[in-house]
């Protein structure tokens, strides 16, 4: 943009593009490790020699997989969740948004309902007294516990709103001539003019419930039950959490640990983010410029 | 007054597709968030539980300020309270100013496929969860990891990264800098589209190198950005990040590593102090709500910004 053809300017330049590349660089290299690992032969990966090409590639660890029925299981947990999850939320979300993008003179409990909304946004009871009321509910061990248990995404609500309230008048105004009530005017014409800010909140709610752990970890009371993250962080991130672990006993259970299945599997976790992500990049960019806020 | 009432009945009557609309997302907002901030109660009581939630909370002695006594009497919650205020406040700060600079320097890339790219890739580490990450570095620090590889090249002895109390902050900030940088520069990268290109041409006209075009064109384009989300960002102070530490820490640097919301896990849910974490859960919930109220407040005055 700047045209510029000082020394000065182009080692900047040469400096400024590897600095990118680096970055980059830095971003893929924990996937393509992990990838390494997986099929890199098992005796080169408890050696810990992988670094950046894999050592003996087979299919081994992989295979391993196919026989594993908890990881399957955890992968159908986490599978359910987040279609259920994100289906569920997103007619909530849409519904509700639809409701508070309206004036208060024609609902008139707009405002307070807002203020509901906002306050659930920023406050919150604690940890314990939210497990010990899920608990009470009887949600332990259930996928529709895992599904409701963080509660309506209430940020997700107010990017839904803002998007509807800036949606042009004139077109629902016309659908209200033609003979409309509010519900076809909802699902015919405001969600279909949406789509941008709607995939945002897709991508966002599905992430949730994908990446999630600690619900899972604490809302289950045998391995049976945890979806899948909580089912890796239990097999590959587990350190005894007791009072005092020695430093020759933690490079011990590093050791331990079959690094090459564990890769494997934290491989399959990834993919389903990466093969999302870039495809809504698009819609995303504009998603986080509707809420500067973060939770 | 009859005459209103039923105007607001009809009233009521010819807006009930909102309230319909409306009810399911605010029966799971009661359910799941308003009804469990009355939990609060057991920072108030010396709680002994009991099958029933209920009965357990009713039979309970109330004890007053007792438990935030305690709580502020512990040696450890001070030095949790203090690893958490060191942590976090770090994350703000690093976390807006290196996405900053990395905007700036994105900026300046002329080629549109390359910046793309890169645009493209450093988001990745933000839609990954902090399990996935915590093990693959836990495994690139480990103790026969690629790290302590590089630099053995180096003669340098290999280290137990993750064991080390006096590097584990360190580690934490930059691991969650390296995670959420792209993200956070996107805001950045919007906003430097939205800065006047005659700006630049003029600024150049008189003479103005790319060091000084930064410094007094673009900087000022950007600084109401800035401190919005500086502002924003006042409510995050004793929010250092549960997932992460969760999954990276381990006992050998809890005097360093171990943060309120870990703490309260560990003292709630594994040794089941219920009111100590409840009380400890309440401290963190109000500091922050009052913190966040502030900061909306803030930004609202000084920058018009409002989230609804």
């Amino acid at each position: 943009m700047i045209k510029s053809s000082s020394i000065g300017s182009k080692v900047f330049n040469g400096f400024n593009y590897a600095l990118m590349a680096l970055l980059t660089f830095s971003c893929l290299y924990p996937l393509w490790y992990t990838f390494c690992t997986s099929i890199s032969d098992k005796a080169a990966t408890s050696a810990g020699l992988v670094t950046f090409w894999p050592i003996g590639p087979n299919l081994r660890s992989y295979q391993e997989i196919m026989r594993d029925s908890a990881f399957f299981n955890s992968l159908w947990i986490s599978a359910q969740r987040t279609v259920l999850g994100t289906a569920f939320t997103l007619v909530v979300i849409i519904m509700l948004g639809y409701a508070l993008s309206r004036k208060k003179a024609s609902f008139a409990s707009r405002n307070a309902f807002m203020w509901i909304v906002i306050f659930c946004m920023v406050f919150n009871g604690g940890t314990i007294p939210w497990w010990m009321m899920m608990k009470a509910y009887g949600l332990m061990d259930s996928v529709w516990g895992l599904v409701l248990c963080g509660s309506l995404p209430t940020f997700n609500v107010i990017l839904v709103m803002n998007f509807f309230r800036n949606l042009p008048a004139d077109v629902e105004e016309a659908a209200v001539v033609d003979g409309a009530g509010p519900w076809r005017i909802l699902w015919g014409i405001v969600v279909p003019c949406s789509l941008p800010v709607l995939a945002t909140v897709t991508l966002f709610v599905s992430v949730g419930y994908w990446n999630e752990f600690f619900q899972g970890l604490v809302l289950s009371s045998t391995q049976a039950h945890y979806p899948l993250q909580t089912y890796i962080k239990q097999l590959v991130v587990n350190i005894p959490q007791g009072q005092s672990l020695s430093r020759e006993e933690m490079i011990r259970i590093t050791q331990l640990s079959n690094r090459g299945l564990n890769a494997a599997k934290v491989f399959i976790t990834m993919i389903p983010m990466l093969l999302i992500y870039p495809f809504l990049q698009r819609y995303f960019i504009s998603g986080i410029m509707l809420g500067a806020v973060k939770e | 007054m009859v005459a209103a009432r039923v105007k607001g009945k009809s009233k009521f009557r010819s807006q009930i597709h909102y309230y319909i609309m409306a009810a399911p997302g605010m029966l799971w907002l009661f359910l799941f968030s308003i009804v469990p901030m009355a939990g609060i109660i057991i920072a108030f009581q010396d709680y002994v539980p009991k099958s029933s939630l209920f009965q357990a909370i009713a039979s309970s002695p109330f004890v007053g300020l007792e438990n935030f006594e305690y709580l502020f009497s512990m040696r450890e919650s001070r030095r949790v309270i203090t690893n958490t205020l060191i942590i976090a406040g770090a994350k703000i700060a690093l976390n807006l100013l290196i996405p900053l600079m990395f905007a700036l320097l994105l900026n300046e890339v002329r080629s549109r496929r390359y910046k793309r790219i890169v645009q493209t890739v450093v988001y990745l580490p933000h839609f990954l969860s902090w399990v996935i990450l915590a093990s693959i570095i836990l495994s690139i620090f480990g103790y026969d990891g690629v790290v302590n590889k590089f630099t053995g090249i180096f003669g340098k002895e290999p280290v137990v990264w993750m064991g080390e109390p006096g590097i584990f902050r360190q580690l934490v900030v930059g691991t969650d800098v390296w995670k959420e940088f792209g993200y956070n520069a996107v805001i950045f990268l919007a906003a430097l589209t939205g800065i006047n290109p005659t700006l630049y041409e003029a600024a150049s006209i008189d003479g103005a190198n790319r060091i000084q075009l930064v410094w007094h064109v673009t900087l000022p384009g950007l600084l109401t950005t800035i401190v919005l989300l500086l502002v924003l960002s006042l409510g995050n102070v004793l929010n250092a990040g549960f997932d992460q530490v969760f999954n990276m820490y381990n006992p050998m640097v809890y005097s360093t590593g171990d943060i309120l919301d870990t703490w309260v896990y560990r003292i709630g849910l594994t040794k089941l102090q219920f009111s100590l974490g409840t009380t400890a859960g309440l401290f963190k919930s109000a500091i922050s709500f009052v913190l966040i109220s502030i900061s909306y407040l803030l930004a609202y005055r000084f920058a018009d910004y409002t989230i609804f």
